[in-house]
């Protein structure tokens, strides 16, 4: 079963790596990401605001993950996202996932990122000097979903 | 009674994350449209459908998507997490 932490504190990804890592038996790969708070107008950016959907976020990390244990040769995955305030260079999530073969589990880990940047329930406020700003959904996010699209369900997509 | 709910900037424009609603639409995109006649925040919230996700009782739907049955419906912007 995959692990799914929504949570506001702060973590240590080192040690959550270890700790997956470390209950994994006859893994041959594990694979880690981690999304950091970055400062992307040089200096502009005082904290980063995440807002969910408590409920719904859980139930899609793990609809997300559940499909990627479904689709690649996994032998487990695990999923923490954070909400609430964060500052610069601070984790906001991280995902791992082992495999026999380390291509099951790269390609786990991208699917991974891929789904739960534009089908989990979060959203991103910047906060500057000069104001807030919602962060805008990319476009090329929702391109790259495309590529794992084929041969699944699409699931929903925008507007209907 | 439905439960409503609303998130980021769809819930600032709106003015509430929560509310419940007696409704007769029979889909998404008709519950929309019964929110726009309300009030000049609700048609501002609403007034580009292609910034607009929704969600059936936690689940991600398109517009298009039959509430019947439903308890708790959900409207957010495309979604910025990762």
């Amino acid at each position: 079963m995959p692990e799914i932490i929504v949570q506001s504190d702060p973590f240590d990804m080192g040690e959550r790596l270890n700790r997956f890592a470390a209950r994994q038996e006859n893994a041959g790969a594990v694979v880690s990401f981690s999304g950091v708070v970055r400062d992307a107008d040089a200096g502009g950016l005082q904290a980063m605001e995440i807002e969910h959907y408590p409920g719904m976020t859980e139930k899609a990390l793990a609809g997300i993950a559940e499909k990627a244990m479904a689709r690649w040769s996994l032998n487990d995955a695990f999923i923490l996202h954070r909400h609430g305030r964060m500052t610069p260079g601070e984790t906001i999530m991280m995902v791992a996932t082992a495999a026999r073969h380390r291509a099951d589990a790269f390609a786990a880990a991208e699917y991974l990122m891929d789904y739960l940047k534009s089908r989990a329930p979060f959203w991103k406020k910047e906060i500057t000097e000069t104001g807030t700003a919602w962060v805008a959904a990319r476009d090329e996010d929702e391109d790259a979903l495309s590529r794992w699209q084929s041969g699944e369900e699409a699931g929903s997509s925008p507007a209907g | 009674m439905i439960e409503l709910r609303y998130f980021a900037w769809l819930r600032e424009r709106i003015g509430t994350g929560h509310e419940k609603l007696e409704t007769d639409a029979a889909t998404v995109g008709e519950l929309i449209e019964e929110l726009k006649a309300r009030d000049e925040a609700y048609a501002f919230a609403f007034s580009d459908l292609g910034t607009i996700r929704a969600a059936v009782d936690q689940e991600l739907v398109g517009l298009d998507a039959p509430l019947a049955g439903a308890k708790e419906i959900a409207f957010f912007p495309p979604m910025t997490g990762g």
